[in-house]
């Protein structure tokens, strides 16, 4: 699954096969490889992310993106953490899609770095009712 | 048997079936657990299906099974074991007094598009020594657009196909590819084109079987439990005296009649799903593990020779 490179962002990484995706991201000269994958994280760091709705991160919970819209500033690494026990994903609504996650099993997680201004727009290509923005906001 | 091996005339059908066929077509019923639904001038009225009517059984011609939603490598606390219960639903199928002619999957095979969990579901699959067709569930085509799904369970078709056997034309569709944001299951151009040639020139008297993932009609909104232009292949069917959608992925069993179209959601092999509106949201039901085999289960489908109906009989796995 190619990524455009008109896109803008950067980088999406998930544990589960970031090996695989680093092989094409780096020979389409695009990634920053970040292995990190959040099943490995202490369970405790979910619940202050959702305490505290940390600005840079989307929980994946009740069937819903949360926050439904998040604005962010240029260059900011947006990752979305799954804690439904079915799984969902993360795909650009426009067609083709600019970005698309694998599918993110219970607390799986993905990121990618928005860095041009714009509205983004996704949904889980799993259960398409659910959907979400990205703002990106030049500064 | 001779009746029966009216197996002809494949229309882009799945590599490697139809060689054996006729060997596996016997006659009778299977009178289990549950409830006969009959589907008579396009009414189902349910019987129940207690020993006097095992008598019917003499009426009816050839059966075939519907397994649904095995959903492989889910090992959530609503059925930390759906490999184990999905085996459970092929046991009940091998313990049927009858033989059935064939199955089929209407998808949500696996859980995540695993080439693991593909092999799994297969090689369960094959414990019943039938021939089996499938169509993809939404999960069985993440990250591939369903290429190994088709490559494996649907080779050398465009995913969608049909056949004939026992007098009945069967057609598989597939409705989880290209969704869109906030939409639901869609047909596609392409496939509704070939729906209509395939249809087209068949005598309206012939009882047509179409199996999917995602319901044809519109289950419940606020789910996506429908598909977005079902509709018109409803405009397709409208003409035929005997229709039966049959599909899956709402885990439950839902009946609805329109016309001469009946439509039946069968039960999963994995998890339950709450009714329409009843919770938050569509997410795997919980119930005590007592409890969890009467919500799971399969359905049987005989169709009557003498007057071309079909009866439906969803067995839960507790039965």
């Amino acid at each position: 699954m190619p990524y455009p490179k008109r896109a803008g962002f950067t980088c999406p990484q998930v544990g589960l096969l970031a090996a695989a995706f680093v092989g094409l991201f780096l020979s389409a000269g695009l990634a920053q490889a970040d292995m990190s994958h959040d099943m490995e994280m202490p369970a405790s760091k979910y619940e202050n992310v959702q305490v505290a709705s940390a600005p840079d991160e989307v929980m994946i919970d009740n069937f819903s993106f949360s926050p439904i819209s998040l604005t962010v500033a240029p260059g900011t690494k947006v990752t979305w953490t799954n804690h439904d026990d079915v799984p969902h994903t993360v795909v650009s609504s426009d067609d083709p899609h600019a970005f698309k996650s694998p599918p993110l099993d219970t607390d799986d997680s993905f990121s990618i770095v928005f860095s041009k201004p714009g509205v983004y727009k996704y949904f889980c290509s799993v259960h398409p009712m659910m959907v979400g923005t990205v703002v990106v906001r030049g500064q | 048997m001779d009746d029966f091996k009216a197996f002809h005339e494949p229309q882009n059908l799945p590599e490697s079936r139809g060689t054996n066929r006729r060997a596996l077509l016997k006659c009778g019923l299977w009178a289990g657990g549950g409830v006969l639904w009959t589907i008579s001038g396009g009414i189902p009225r349910s019987v129940g299906l207690g020993w006097g009517d095992a008598a019917r059984a003499d009426a009816l011609g050839f059966s075939f099974v519907q397994v649904s939603d095995s959903h492989i490598g889910f090992d959530k606390a609503a059925n930390p074991n759906a490999t184990g219960t999905f085996r459970q639903a092929i046991q009940r199928v091998k313990e049927l007094p009858v033989r059935p002619s064939f199955m089929i999957h209407t998808g949500d095979v696996s859980h995540l598009s695993k080439p693991d969990q593909f092999d799994t579901a297969e090689q369960i699959m094959k414990e019943a020594g039938l021939d089996a067709y499938y169509v993809p569930g939404e999960h069985d085509v993440l990250g591939d657009d369903g290429r190994a799904f088709f490559e494996r369970f649907s080779k050398n078709t465009s995913g969608w196909y049909s056949f004939d056997q026992g007098g009945v034309h069967f057609v598989a569709l597939v409705n989880v590819l290209a969704f869109k944001a906030g939409g639901f299951g869609h047909l596609g151009g392409e496939q509704l084109a070939w729906l209509d040639s395939d249809l087209k020139g068949r005598p309206s008297s012939t009882p047509i079987v179409i199996f999917t993932h995602i319901p044809l009609w519109m289950v419940y909104e606020d789910w996506g439990w429908g598909t977005d232009d079902a509709a018109q292949a409803m405009s397709y069917l409208k003409r035929f005296g005997s229709v039966t959608v049959l599909n899956g992925h709402i885990h439950q069993v839902i009946q609805k009649v329109e016309g001469t179209i009946s439509f039946h959601t069968a039960y999963s092999t994995a998890y339950p799903q709450p009714a329409p509106g009843t919770a938050p949201n569509p997410g795997p039901l919980k119930v005590e593990p007592a409890r969890l085999k009467s919500l799971l289960g399969i359905a049987n489908v005989n169709l009557v020779p003498s007057n071309q109906r079909l009866a439906i009989t969803d067995t839960p796995l507790d039965a």
